[in-house]
C-alpha cells in the first residue's frame, strides 16, 4: 500500500490564501492594542497534495487553519476554496461551499459531543445538510464509522466510551461524512500516544489515497509534517518563513529558524557521541509587540544589523524554495 | 561496581476499585546507580508515573496496596517512618513534574518556592535562602533572576515554569532527581533548551536521574540506561545503545516503528502497533500482556514470560529465541520501507 504520492505538479490550485491577516484587538494597560496572530500569510494548495503547516505554539498556525475554513473571519485578505472567495459570502452561500471543506479538531475530548452516540456525530453534517433519508444517512454513518476501523456495535456508544486515539478517528469519519475535498487537520495526533499517533497517521495516509483528499495537516512536529506533507509551509510569529518541498525544507532547511526547529526535534540516537544541536535561546517574542525588522531576529544566529530594521519578505529563491530570510542558509549546508 | 543508589525490588502497585483490583505496577526490580541517566519509556498507562510517585510515596489513596521494596541508600523508603522520609523527600530525592503549570502555586511567587524548600531542609535564614534562590534561577538560565526572583508563576512562560521547577528541585542539592515527562507539556525548541539544562545540570551537579518519558527520542539524548514498560512490567531493560541499537523486544520495535524516520527519508506507512494499549483493570495477566498486539504472538506466550538477561547488561521479557531477533525486528519494521 502506498500513502499519498506527491501530488502532481499541475493539478489545479484547490484552495488559496491571499494575505491573510488576523488580529484579535484586546485591551491592556497600555490601551487597547492588537495580538497580531496572522500577519499576512499566502499560499496555494493543489488538489491533491498534503500541506504541512509546522511552529511553535503560538505561532498563529491553529488561527490561520480556522481562517482558512471560515470558523474566524480574517481581518484582511480573502481565501479562495476552488476559486470562489469564501470570505466575503454570505452565511447562506458559504454554507453550501461548507461540504467542500471539513476540520478535524486537536482535541478528541472537547471536540465531541459527550450526550451523542457515535453514530450521531457522524449522521449530524449529513442531516444538516440534508444529504438524504434518515435510512441512508445512517447506512452511510456506520460505513464511515468502519472505515475509520469500527464495526457496527460501536454505533450506539457515547464518546466516554472511546479512548482518545479512537475519538480521534471518530473525529475523522465526522469530517469526511460530507465527501469533502480538503481537510484541515489541526494537531490531530498531537494529543495521543506515539503507537496511536502512528495508527491515525497511516488512516489519514490511506484515506487520502482511496479519497483522493487534499490535506492542511498543522502540527509543531515537524518529523510528524515531514512524514505525512507533500510541501512544508514553515511559521513563525504569525507569517510564514519558508515554504517548500517536504524532503527539501527537512534536509536541507534555508531559513535560520526552520534550522533550529529540525535541530530540535529528539532524534533517536544511535551513535555514541551525542550530536551538537542548535539550541534556540529565549522564548517566542510577544506576537503584541512584534521585534522590528525580521521578527526572528532576536533569537537568529545569523542576525546582522540589517535584520533588526528591514523585514525580509518572502522570496522564492534560486532552488524554487520560498524563504523570508535576508542571509538564507546555504544549499547543501547543513 | 558501587552499591546502587536506588534499588526497587519487585515492586507492585495496586488499586481496589469499584470493579475489582486494577494493577498499575506488576512486580517490577531495578537499580539506579549513582552519577546515572536511566530513561523509563512506556505509553500512557503503563505505571511508569504510577511506580516513581511510589519510590517517594507520594500516593496516598487508602484504596492502593503497594508490595515490595524501595531501598534508597539501603533503607526502605516504603516502611520508614514519616519523620525520616521528610528528611529523605525533596533533600535526598526532589521530583520535577509534567506540567510546570499545576506544579507551581499561582500565589507565591518563584523565589518563595524555591525558598520554602530550603526552609524545610535546612536552618537558614529567609535572607541567605532568598539568596540561594537567585542563584539556583541563574544556574537554571532565568535571566535576571534577581527581579525574577519576585515574580509570580503567570508571570513565566510554561519553559521559565519548566526551570523554576528545575531549580525548585535542585535546591537542596539532592543526590536523586526524579523526573517526570519534564518537556512533554513543552514546544520542541524548548524541550531541547529543558533537555539541554538537565544535561549540564546533571554533569554540574552530579545526580541521577529517572527520567519519565513516552518518547524515545528524549531518552536516547539523555539517558545512559534504558527501561521499556509495558501493562505495569519491565519488558525490556539495557544501555541506550543495546536498546536503541538493537532493540529486543517487539514492543519496542513498535515504539521505535511508531516514530516517523527522522534520517531524511519519508516512510510510506509507519509500523504501528495495532489495538489500544492494555488496561490495567485487565484481569488475565499470567501472559506476556503485549500478546494480544503482537504479531509474533504464539501459544507459548503464556504463562508470562520472565526478564531474561540475553546479553551482559540487556534483558527482556519475550519468548523468541535470542538468536532470530535481528530477523524478525527485520520483518517488524518492513511497512516502514522508504517511499520512492
Amino acid at each position: 500500500m502506498t500513502a499519498s504520492s506527491p501530488a502532481e505538479p499541475n493539478a489545479p490550485i484547490l484552495l488559496e490564501a491571499r494575505d491573510v491577516v488576523k488580529h484579535f484587538p484586546i485591551r491592556t494597560a497600555q490601551g487597547r492594542q492588537q495580538v497580531r496572530a496572522v500577519d499576512g500569510v499566502s499560499l496555494k494548495v493543489r488538489t491533491g497534495e498534503t500541506l504541512g503547516l509546522v511552529g511553535e505554539s503560538g505561532c498563529g498556525k491553529s488561527t490561520f487553519g480556522r481562517c482558512l475554513v471560515k470558523l474566524i473571519d480574517p481581518t484582511s485578505g480573502s481565501v479562495l476554496f476552488d476559486g470562489e472567495d469564501i470570505t466575503h459570502m454570505s452565511r447562506r452561500e458559504l454554507r453550501s461551499r461548507r461540504t467542500g471543506f471539513q476540520m478535524i479538531f486537536q482535541d478528541p475530548y472537547a471536540s465531541l459531543n459527550p450526550r451523542r452516540r457515535a453514530a450521531a456525530t457522524v449522521e449530524e453534517p449529513m442531516r444538516t445538510h440534508g444529504m438524504g433519508t434518515d435510512q441512508e444517512i445512517r447506512a452511510r454513518a456506520i460505513h464511515l464509522l468502519q472505515t475509520v476501523g469500527f464495526d457496527e456495535s460501536y454505533a450506539n456508544r457515547y464518546p466516554h466510551e472511546f479512548s482518545g486515539g479512537q475519538r480521534q478517528r471518530l473525529g475523522i469519519a465526522r469530517a469526511l461524512a460530507l465527501s469533502p475535498r480538503l481537510l484541515i487537520a489541526d494537531e490531530p495526533v498531537s494529543a495521543l500516544d506515539v503507537s496511536i499517533q502512528a495508527q491515525v497517521l497511516n488512516l489519514l495516509a490511506d484515506l487520502q489515497e482511496e479519497q483522493k483528499l487534499t490535506y492542511v495537516f498543522i502540527a509543531h512536529d515537524l518529523a510528524v509534517v515531514h512524514h505525512i506533507a507533500d510541501r512544508i509551509g514553515v511559521m513563525y510569529l504569525g507569517e510564514l518563513v519558508e515554504l517548500g518541498g517536504s524532503t527539501e525544507v527537512y534536509n536541507n532547511p534555508r531559513h535560520p529558524y526552520t534550522e533550529a526547529l529540525l535541530s530540535a526535534i529528539p532524534v533517536i540516537d544511535t551513535d555514541t557521541e551525542v550530536r551538537e544541536r542548535i539550541v534556540l535561546t529565549g522564548d517566542l517574542p510577544n506576537p503584541i509587540d512584534k521585534p522590528s525588522g525580521c521578527a526572528f531576529s532576536p533569537r537568529c544566529r545569523y542576525a546582522q544589523d540589517i535584520c533588526r530594521v528591514e523585514k525580509p519578505l518572502l522570496q522564492i529563491q534560486l532552488d524554487g524554495r520560498e524563504v523570508a530570510c535576508h542571509f538564507p542558509v546555504a544549499t547543501g549546508a547543513k | 561496581m558501587s552499591e546502587p543508589l536506588l534499588e526497587v525490588r519487585n515492586l507492585r502497585v495496586s488499586f481496589r476499585t469499584r470493579t475489582g483490583t486494577v494493577t498499575a505496577v506488576d512486580g517490577i526490580s531495578f537499580t539506579v546507580d549513582p552519577g546515572e541517566v536511566v530513561g523509563l519509556v512506556g505509553e500512557s498507562g503503563s505505571g511508569k508515573s504510577v511506580s516513581m510517585l511510589t519510590v517517594l510515596r507520594l500516593i496516598d489513596n487508602p484504596n492502593c496496596v503497594i508490595e515490595g521494596e524501595v531501598l534508597f541508600k539501603g533503607n526502605d523508603l516504603l516502611t520508614m517512618s514519616d519523620a525520616d522520609l521528610r528528611s529523605i523527600r525533596g533533600r535526598e530525592i526532589a521530583m520535577i513534574f509534567q506540567d510546570p503549570m499545576t506544579a507551581l502555586t499561582p500565589v507565591y511567587t518563584a523565589g518563595w518556592h524555591i525558598s520554602e524548600q530550603i526552609r524545610a531542609h535546612e536552618k537558614v535564614s529567609k535572607k541567605a535562602a532568598n539568596d540561594r534562590a537567585i542563584q539556583l534561577l541563574t544556574s537554571v538560565g532565568i535571566p535576571n533572576a534577581e527581579s525574577r526572583v519576585n515574580s509570580y508563576p503567570h508571570e513565566f512562560s510554561g519553559g521559565m515554569r519548566q526551570r523554576v521547577v528545575i531549580a525548585m528541585a535542585l535546591s537542596c542539592n539532592p543526590s536523586l532527581l526524579i523526573a517526570d515527562e519534564p518537556t512533554t507539556a513543552l514546544d520542541v525548541t524548548i524541550q531541547a533548551q529543558i533537555l539541554e539544562l538537565l544535561r549540564d545540570l546533571q554533569s554540574e551537579f552530579g545526580a541521577s536521574i529517572v527520567l519519565i518519558t513516552h518518547d524515545m527520542g528524549v531518552v536516547s539524548q539523555m539517558a545512559n540506561r534504558v527501561m521499556v514498560m509495558y501493562g505495569g512490567r519491565l519488558v525490556e531493560a539495557g544501555s541506550r545503545l543495546d536498546v536503541m541499537r538493537e532493540p529486543a523486544h517487539p514492543y519496542t520495535w513498535g515504539l521505535m516503528g511508531s516514530i516517523p524516520p527522522t534520517d531524511g527519508t519519508r516512510a510510506v506507512r509507519l509500523a504501528a502497533i495495532p489495538g489500544a494499549p492494555i488496561s490495567p483493570s485487565d484481569s488475565d495477566r499470567d501472559r506476556c500482556l503485549f500478546a494480544p498486539r503482537c504479531t509474533f504472538a504464539t501459544d507459548s506466550c503464556r504463562p508470562q514470560p520472565g526478564l531474561i538477561e540475553h546479553r551482559p547488561g540487556h534483558s527482556d521479557a519475550c519468548i523468541i529465541p535470542f538468536s532470530e531477533r535481528a530477523q524478525r525486528r527485520t520483518e517488524a519494521l518492513a511497512p516502514m520501507r522508504a517511499r520512492t
